[in-house]
């Protein structure tokens, strides 16, 4: 009962930073039909930065800051870069945001090495009690489930209540409708990409003192983010949450009471799994979709 | 009485007319749909685009709107040339074109619809002024504002795609096919909302329908495409008495 | 008569690389088994891709199944080298089959995510089961130059003719393939599933039948490249090396077999040529050995974006029909794009 209680809370700490991760790709999902596999990577890149200005600097969240914004920077660089394939064949887009993700890695080796390097936490990462309960999750995991539920719910907000997230939902459900409208299609894209690289610099600011910071680092964490947008639906910015969630438990139950190296092969099974009974996933449009 | 072929039916305004279309020519990829196809549409007038399925009807406002690649040919309004503008941008010049098959965005509540078509107006306050003005002329829309827009009639879909154009306030409107699955009685009461917006706006308007009888009768000109070129224009009335000619090309 | 053609080509190909390898020293040896092994594995890649228009970017895992196969057979069972590369081969096909009829339902990418996890994913599994797969040490593969050749013959130089065998088998084999029924049937896929599917193709059974193809020969090239450099761990099938293969296979140019050896002799010659260079200027070794993963990724984006047909396409367009004709290009697979993609191509 304990271990369970443990395996629960320390599964959220993990499932909000899937839940993150899935979160940017569904926001250039939704308005570009491009998967953005250099997601992790965009994600390592910033967090490499933060390291540095934290080093310089001595203050975590002067680091913190600079990952958001040069989230922000990559985000819209690697539009930029992707951009040309817009009407190819799907691959295509595949095969450059791999060539992204690849390239941000080589990069980060050369600039920052090889090595493992530890990462600092915001906060405190010894194990909270109630009582002598020992509940399995620190002051730093609530903080990362905090930091993540504030971006997804500012992001809700903005949708929901803002022009900007207007034109974003308008493009994402009918881009060719909103460019009659007078609704710049390409600059709504280039935000939503802007977004997702300020999301996922948050994921990997947030992950980086549990995994160590290395250019692979967010390989594994990339795969599972995916895994929990898909669970979503893709399309569902909420499902990306829920999904998160979902996986993070189930993961580490899996790691907890069967062993951490069965975990990718765990995740890969609930992402087939998902795929073949609910291709559009939990929150996905009820009618069927080409998967 | 029809001119043949190229006749561009010619305001008697002295001024440039409201849109006029010289002699374009504009293609899918590489198949040529419209071979050089003319109009001229005063302000303030509904100028009926006619002809079979596969005419180039719709392709026209198509090439109008930025749609496809124009090769040659201009489009002027207001005597300004605004020829191969990107979609955005023509909207954004005051061009709205509403395209066929009630182009509503399902996923969004009817409000939040009328809402991206005021988009592209500056001020917070013009884009309220607007909407309430919307509300006003359309009090189904008002009444419905908050449900998904999935949820409405085939009617209102076009009540409301064509007063999200309107928001944007646009100079000219394009019209693809308003009628399209609509009932009959329907149908009337979109020519009439289509002659109404003409007469208290001003604005100018290109109506494609395939319902011949009903553009006619509320349009002031009206033109008959046939494999993408001009066969027939002159005024609506003239238009509606040739037998001959609607029997011919549109098979009435 | 293709097969004749083919086949008389392939003799040719070998009586040079035989010249060369007794020419050349062991480590040029080694170089030519290595490019022989990615001959392999990209050109299974490019069936799978530019054949039958589905991705992977995991076939990384097919290889490491195949050598851990290939190791286990032959430390445990003792089975002479062609035995064990042909069960290798075999094995890999059944995973392939396991993977392509999950695949069958998934497009685009879908498809590239489950692949990717696969990449990532089993690995890992050397760590959790360590007593049979031997954990981060991996295994260790020995194998002897067969007595006819002599005791002084070299390894290396009789492997790199065992590699360069199995790749001029795998490409007539996969030449005569993709000119055969099935080969046509895949690029209708390809090209049009519904229309495949109305014109009676089993759409699904084609799907699975290249990712079965395609992983035998990711299966074959694994064994190879465990006996080649006698050890099979982990770290030699990272995600890196699926995406090189990837980067082969887009660099020769998606959806020709000669295209496929473009692409394995740029993948192996370029970084070795790089990392040299690196080094002999005094860069570290971090730096040296990331150079190579930087041009992957300028490589892919570049030739993707600007000359999708790859090398095998830019060679073709030079010099026109003295190059055979491609099974097909990317170009073909552009009406699986999206329509709300881009509206403006939209039809009356």
């Amino acid at each position: 009962m304990q271990e369970f209680l443990e395996f629960t809370l320390g599964g959220i700490s993990f499932g909000m930073i899937y839940a993150a991760i899935g979160l940017s790709l569904v926001l250039i999902w939704r308005g570009t039909r491009i998967l953005n596999y250099a997601q992790g990577g965009m994600a390592m890149f910033t967090a490499y930065i933060a390291l540095i200005v934290i080093n310089h600097t001595g203050n975590y969240w002067a680091g913190f800051a600079a990952a958001l914004a040069a989230g922000v920077v990559l985000g819209a660089v690697c539009e930029r870069v992707i951009r040309p394939t817009q009407g190819k064949p799907p691959l295509n887009a595949v095969i450059v945001t791999i060539g992204l993700l690849i390239l941000l890695e080589g990069l980060a080796g050369i600039i920052y090495g090889g090595q493992f390097r530890s990462f600092p936490a915001a906060f405190s990462i010894s194990g909270l009690k109630i009582g002598s309960t020992s509940l399995g999750a620190s002051r730093n995991d609530v903080f990362v489930a905090v930091a993540v539920l504030a971006a997804a719910l500012a992001l809700a907000v903005m949708f929901r209540y803002t022009s900007a997230g207007l034109r974003l939902r308008a493009t994402a459900f009918s881009p060719g409708v909103a460019r009659l409208l007078g609704v710049r299609v390409g600059r709504v894209l280039t935000l939503g990409w802007v977004l997702a690289g300020l999301i996922g610099a948050l994921a990997g600011v947030l992950v980086s003192p549990n995994t160590f910071l290395y250019p692979n680092s967010m390989d594994s964490i990339f795969v599972l983010g995916f895994t929990a947008a898909v669970i979503g639906g893709l399309d569902s910015p909420v499902g990306a949450v829920v999904g998160g969630l979902i996986l993070g438990v189930a993961l580490n139950y899996v790691s907890g009471y069967l062993g951490s190296a069965l975990m990718p092969v765990f995740g890969l099974c609930a992402l087939v799994l998902v795929l073949m009974v609910r291709p559009s996933g939990l929150f996905g449009a009820a009618s069927s979709r080409q998967v | 009485m029809a001119e043949v072929p190229t006749g561009a039916a010619a305001p008697a305004t002295p001024a440039a007319p409201a849109l006029a279309i010289e002699d374009l020519v504009a293609s899918y990829d590489e198949v040529v749909a419209l071979h050089g196809v003319s109009i001229a549409a005063g302000k303030g007038t509904v100028t009926a685009v006619l002809g079979a399925n596969g005419a180039g009807k719709s392709t026209l406002l198509r090439a109008i709107s930025g749609l496809i690649r124009v090769r040659s040919g201009s489009v002027l309004l207001d005597g300004a040339d605004v020829t191969r503008r990107r979609p955005e941008d023509m909207a954004r010049a005051g061009v709205a074109h509403v395209s066929e098959g009630q182009s509503v965005i399902t996923e969004l509540t009817v409000e939040e619809n009328l809402r991206v078509g005021t988009l592209c107006r500056m001020s917070r306050a013009a884009r309220r002024a607007a909407l309430a003005q919307a509300y006003e002329r359309f009090p189904v829309l008002a009444d419905r504002r908050r449900k998904p827009a999935a949820t409405l009639s085939g009617g209102e879909r076009q009540m409301l795609v064509i007063a999200r154009a309107l928001l944007a306030g646009p100079r000219v409107l394009l019209l693809d096919e308003p009628s399209l699955g609509l009932a009959p009685k329907i149908i009337g009461q979109v020519m009439a909302l289509v002659a109404e917006l003409r007469d208290s706006t001003g604005l100018t308007i290109l109506l494609v329908e395939q319902n011949a009888r009903a553009a006619l009768g509320i349009a002031d000109q009206g033109i008959v495409l046939n494999l993408g070129k001009v066969v027939a224009a002159a005024d609506a009335a003239a238009l509606a008495a040739d037998a001959s000619l609607l029997n011919h090309y549109l098979g009435l | 008569m293709t097969l004749l053609r083919h086949l008389g080509a392939a003799i040719v190909v070998a009586l040079i690389v035989g010249y060369l390898s007794i020419s050349l020293n062991a480590f040029r040896d080694f170089q030519i088994a290595e490019i022989a092994v990615y001959v392999v594995a990209v050109a299974g890649l490019t069936v799978l891709i530019g054949l039958s228009g589905q991705i992977s970017i995991g076939h990384g895992a097919f290889m490491a199944v195949g050598a851990y196969a290939a190791a286990l057979l032959l430390m445990h069972l003792g089975w002479p080298l062609e035995a064990v590369l042909a069960a290798s081969a075999v094995i890999t096909a059944l995973a392939g089959l396991l993977v392509g009829v999950a695949a069958a339902r998934l497009r685009g990418p879908y498809l590239a995510g489950v692949t990717l996890m696969l990449a990532v994913a089993l690995p890992s599994l050397a760590d959790q089961f360590a007593g049979a797969f031997g954990g981060d040490q991996g295994l260790s593969v020995g194998v002897t130059t067969p007595a006819f050749l002599g005791a002084t013959f070299p390894l290396t130089r009789w492997l790199a003719w065992v590699s360069c065998a199995a790749a001029l088998i795998t490409l007539v084999l996969l030449a005569n393939l993709s000119r055969s029924r099935i080969g046509r049937s895949w690029r209708a896929v390809r090209d049009d599933e519904a229309a495949a599917a109305l014109a009676g193709l089993n759409v699904a059974r084609l799907r699975i039948l290249a990712f079965v193809v395609s992983a035998a020969c990711a299966g074959l090239a694994g064994a190879l490249l465990g006996i080649v450099t006698s050890l099979v761990s982990p770290g030699s099938f990272t995600l890196t090396l699926s995406i090189a293969l990837l980067t082969g296979a887009v660099i020769g140019g998606l959806g020709s077999l000669a295209g496929a050896v473009w692409g394995s002799l740029v993948i192996v010659l370029v970084p070795t040529y790089v990392t040299d260079v690196a080094t002999s200027h005094g860069l570290s070794s971090s730096v040296a050995a990331n150079i190579p993963v930087v041009a992957y990724g300028v490589v892919l984006i570049v030739v993707m974006l600007a000359f999708p047909a790859g090398i095998q396409g830019a060679l073709r367009r030079l010099y026109g029909p003295v190059i055979p004709a491609a099974s097909g290009s990317l170009n073909t697979l552009r009406r699986h794009a999206p329509a709300s993609e881009h509206p403006e191509e939209g039809t009356q």
